[in-house]
């Protein structure tokens, strides 16, 4: 893998840039919108007799869709009198974003250590299949049942995860190229269970797990209405680990010294392989937390396993970890304007009739504009961040 | 395009380039007459290269002119450089490494023939021509990433006189050379002068500038502090390229002779991917307070003899320090045992360039108190023992948290120095301790190595420089492919050391 993809993610665009990646994205998102939109395309026939009329269809369009996604994401101010029904697009958010938050930490985690992690599929998968089963088989006392799920979901991921590590230390199996086998390993077993005695539900005529039981589902946190749940403490507690782990810790170290120069953490004394697979347990754990907060969840009403159970999640927390730069306060501030355009988008497509495609269109937008700094500060007209005109010719070959 | 072969004067008059609130070059004036070697002597950081890189269009000056043959000359890219007649040689080459020697030498001005086809067969004679006149021996099919460094050298040098180069700059050319190429750079260095061409040389080695130079210009932090003639001593050079008096030999009180060796390597063997011995039966022993310095071209095995002891590569034979076994240990154990190791290639195997100084100052202590507890890192310990490393050591850097990889050379060695003597040692292993780093850092490495010796701890150098280990050891082994051919005094001449260096046994 190219050193410099890693440094260039780890150091990150300016904050300017981000802000700015993330305002073209919905200029983008809102051209869209016009030409998706039934009446506005038709208008600009007649732009030169009525030019009026044209601009102003477009911008009540644009206007009524994007003012959609904020009330659906953040705010409602028609619901002023109900304390619940304005603190849903919240709510709504924030469950959008926890699956992201443990994904975003899993991929930054193994990132810091130098590894790519694609797995985040298959190790979601294995996590929510061992959260499920456990989930539906365990019957423990009630207060116990949940937290052995949850370990359960974060044993399969880690294990899954770990895997990988392992093959990386002992046989040198590049772990981009493992974890993307690794992800169709488990999205075939996930099939395979859910249609099997053990897994399936007699009374679902779909391929379905049976449910979890209701002592280990993640409880709501604000009422029945509001679909935010215990996954939220979850994953306030990931982050803080996250940044401990990082920041304070001394395998955290050995993990940042050997993603950052190998060769150096082992002059140190430091054991790559050991470092490499700790990296991939805690990045699958941190991806069966995702499995975990999906089937234990709000992934269906039933809480049982599907074989969409990984919504993508494993993808979107690569894009949600870039924008991010791998670190766990970026991690969760990405993770929630993630949430808030997933939620928002739902939103956008019942209330303006604006397909949510557009909305995977705006998050796919922002990634690319994040990751090509030179474009944006192009279009804006900024200065380079190190001032200096040809770095790369100064520097030569090697430098 | 002014063509011809004659020499071109080149005149640099206050040339100013600030980066943000640093001041690179301060008012820099500059007058290289045409058929001689002009050196700029400064430290590393003093702003040589950000002045040669304004020379040659990379940057921009905020203020000051150019003249080239007292025309005033304006450079906005390489491509004028080229045109007035400047050629550059930077310190890292510009070479395409899968490309032969004329692929390379051709790129950007290529010869074609009518159709646009390139004409190869000119190009040939036109390299060879250049190679017979200045003695620059090159092949031009060779593929250049398989060539060593000196030769790669003479590549650009061709590279930069078939395009009319009349001012050549050499950006530390010897840097990467061996004492032989550099002896090889230097003949051809002449031969330019002969026919008129004028080099701007720029090092902060005192010898070659005295060796070769015809004027010297030292600049200290990014203004011209004086010129020196080449017949001034290395002391009065020194002083005014640091800016104080520098000590350039080590005071070392004689060995303690008579203890019995602490330090035992026997039949120490290193093989390859392919099987072949590249360290080979090596045996040797060090008695405390001495300093064993192991002389040799580089790549005859001193990098596979610290490693090995480091237990960084597999090696049969055995190795005792204080009678118990190093060999078969993994590398943490060996530092834990009380070695201290200072790599040959700081950048690769020393240190993390993206972390903070106060990181690089615990890379292989983190793990025991004060800094680590419970898996945890006591942030306060750490840069509690980085500000004191920091002002113990004379480290300059901004802070102990900035990145470790914008300091500069000889204060980056300075954090690994202060790393591994920070703990007591039982053991120093030094690879090139002192490679890249400026005379200042470079005495005050040497002091440090000397103290340890004083303490009574067996000491192993690992140099290049003969006059790193004639100033430091105490008895000198020489290495030649994988084997240590001698083990002789420091009183011995250079002459009879080269020649081991080069083969000779005793």
């Amino acid at each position: 893998m190219n050193r410099k993809i890693f440094d260039a993610v780890l150091k990150g665009p300016s904050w300017l840039v981000t802000a700015l990646a993330i305002f073209l994205a919905l200029l983008v998102g809102a051209l869209l919108i016009l030409v998706s939109d039934p009446e506005v395309p038709g208008k600009f026939g007649y732009f030169f007799a009525a030019p009026g009329d044209a601009l102003s269809s477009s911008w009540h369009a644009v206007a009524a869709a994007y003012g959609a996604m904020l009330k659906g994401a953040i705010f409602d101010p028609g619901t002023a009198g109900s304390v619940t029904e304005a603190f849903r697009p919240i709510s709504e958010t924030i469950t959008e974003a926890i699956p992201l938050i443990f994904g975003g930490l899993s991929i930054g985690l193994a990132f810091r250590a130098g590894l790519f992690n694609i797995g985040g599929q298959g190790q979601l998968i294995a996590g929510a299949i061992c959260a499920c089963y456990a989930g539906f088989t365990l019957h423990v006392p009630g207060v116990l049942a949940l937290p052995a799920a949850i370990i359960a979901g974060i044993a399969g991921g880690a294990a899954y995860g770990g895997l990988v590590g392992w093959l990386k230390a002992a046989t040198g199996a590049h772990e981009v190229i493992v974890t993307i086998m690794l992800n169709y390993v488990a999205y075939l077993l996930l099939g395979y269970l859910i249609a099997s005695d053990a897994f399936r539900d007699p009374n679902n005529p779909q391929p379905v797990s049976k449910p979890v039981l209701p002592q280990a589902r993640l409880p709501h946190l604000a009422g029945d209405s509001l679909r935010v749940n215990a996954g939220l403490l979850l994953a306030i507690a990931a982050v803080g680990f996250a940044w401990w782990l990082l920041n304070r810790s001394t395998l955290g170290f050995e993990l940042r010294t050997v993603g950052a120069n190998q060769s150096a953490a082992r002059t140190a004394g430091m054991s790559v392989g050991r470092t490499q697979i700790m990296a991939m347990l805690l990045a699958g754990g941190l991806m069966g937390l995702v499995g975990v907060s999906q089937v234990l969840g709000t992934a269906n009403a039933n809480n049982a396993l599907t074989q969409q159970i990984d919504a993508g999640l494993g993808f979107t927390a690569i894009t949600v970890a870039l924008l991010g730069r791998a670190s766990p306060v970026g991690t969760v501030l990405a993770a929630l304007l993630f949430g808030a355009l997933d939620a928002g988008g739902r939103a956008m497509q019942a209330s303006a009739g604006v397909s949510i495609e557009i909305v995977t269109v705006i998050q796919s937008l922002i990634v690319l504009f994040v990751a090509a700094p030179p474009l944006i500060r192009a279009i804006f007209r900024l200065r380079g961040e190190n001032g200096g005109t040809n770095t790369l010719a100064a520097k030569g070959w090697n430098g | 395009m002014t063509k011809g072969t004659g020499g071109g004067s080149l005149e640099l008059r206050g040339i100013t380039k600030r980066f943000g609130s640093l001041v690179a070059n301060d008012g820099i004036d500059l007058e290289v007459r045409p058929g001689e070697i002009h050196c700029l002597l400064g430290e590393n950081g003093a702003g040589k290269s950000t002045l040669m890189n304004i020379l040659y269009g990379l940057y921009e000056p905020d203020e000051g002119q150019l003249l080239i043959d007292d025309e005033p000359l304006v450079v906005r890219g390489p491509r004028d450089a080229i045109a007035a007649g400047i050629g550059m040689v930077h310190q890292h080459f510009m070479l395409i490494p899968v490309f032969t020697v004329l692929e390379n030498i051709m790129l950007g001005e290529e010869r074609t023939r009518r159709g646009g086809l390139l004409d190869h067969a000119r190009a040939r004679r036109d390299v060879l021509d250049i190679s017979r006149k200045y003695g620059l021996e090159v092949d031009p099919d060779a593929v250049v990433g398989g060539l060593p460094v000196g030769v790669q050298q003479r590549v650009e040098i061709v590279k930069a006189l078939i395009r009319n180069a009349r001012v050549l700059i050499l950006d530390e050319p010897t840097a990467v050379l061996t004492p032989q190429e550099t002896e090889e750079l230097f003949t051809v260095m002449r031969a330019l002068r002969e026919a008129g061409h004028s080099i701007v040389f720029i090092t902060h080695k005192l010898k070659e500038v005295k060796a070769i130079a015809d004027r010297i210009t030292v600049i200290r932090r990014g203004a011209v502090v004086g010129t020196a003639d080449p017949s001034d001593s290395e002391a009065e050079l020194a002083a005014l390229m640091v800016g104080r008096d520098v000590r350039l030999t080590v005071d070392k009180p004689p060995a303690a002779a008579g203890a019995e060796p602490v330090f035992e390597v026997r039949n120490l063997t290193v093989l390859d991917e392919s099987g072949r011995a590249v360290l080979d039966d090596v045996s040797f022993d060090i008695r405390p307070g001495e300093i064993l310095g192991v002389a040799g071209v580089q790549g005859n095995g001193q990098t596979e003899l610290a490693e090995a002891i480091l237990g960084l590569r597999t090696a049969t034979g055995t190795i005792t320090l204080d009678g118990a076994r190093l060999s078969g240990r993994t590398p943490r154990q060996v530092l834990g045992g009380g070695v201290g190791f200072i790599p040959e290639d700081r950048g690769h195997d020393a240190l993390v360039e993206s972390a903070s100084v106060a990181e690089n100052l615990v890379l292989d202590l983190y793990r025991d108190a004060p800094f680590g507890r419970h898996g945890s890192i006591d942030v306060k310990a750490v840069q509690d023992n980085a500000e004191q490393r920091v002002a113990e050591f004379d480290i300059r850097t901004t802070s102990v948290h900035a990145a470790v990889g914008t300091l500069s050379g000889g204060n980056q060695q300075k954090v690994v120095v202060a790393r591994e003597m920070s703990r007591p040692l039982r053991l120093l292993v030094a690879a090139q301790p002192t490679r890249g780093v400026d005379v200042g850092a470079m005495a005050f490495i040497h002091e440090r190595i000397v103290a340890e010796r004083a303490l009574g701890r067996p000491i192993l150098i690992i140099s290049t420089e003969l006059d790193e280990i004639f100033a430091l050891a105490d008895r000198i082994a020489v290495m030649f492919r994988g084997k240590i051919v001698g083990i002789v005094p420091p009183e011995t001449s250079r002459e009879r050391i080269g020649l081991l260096m080069a083969g000779a046994h005793e």
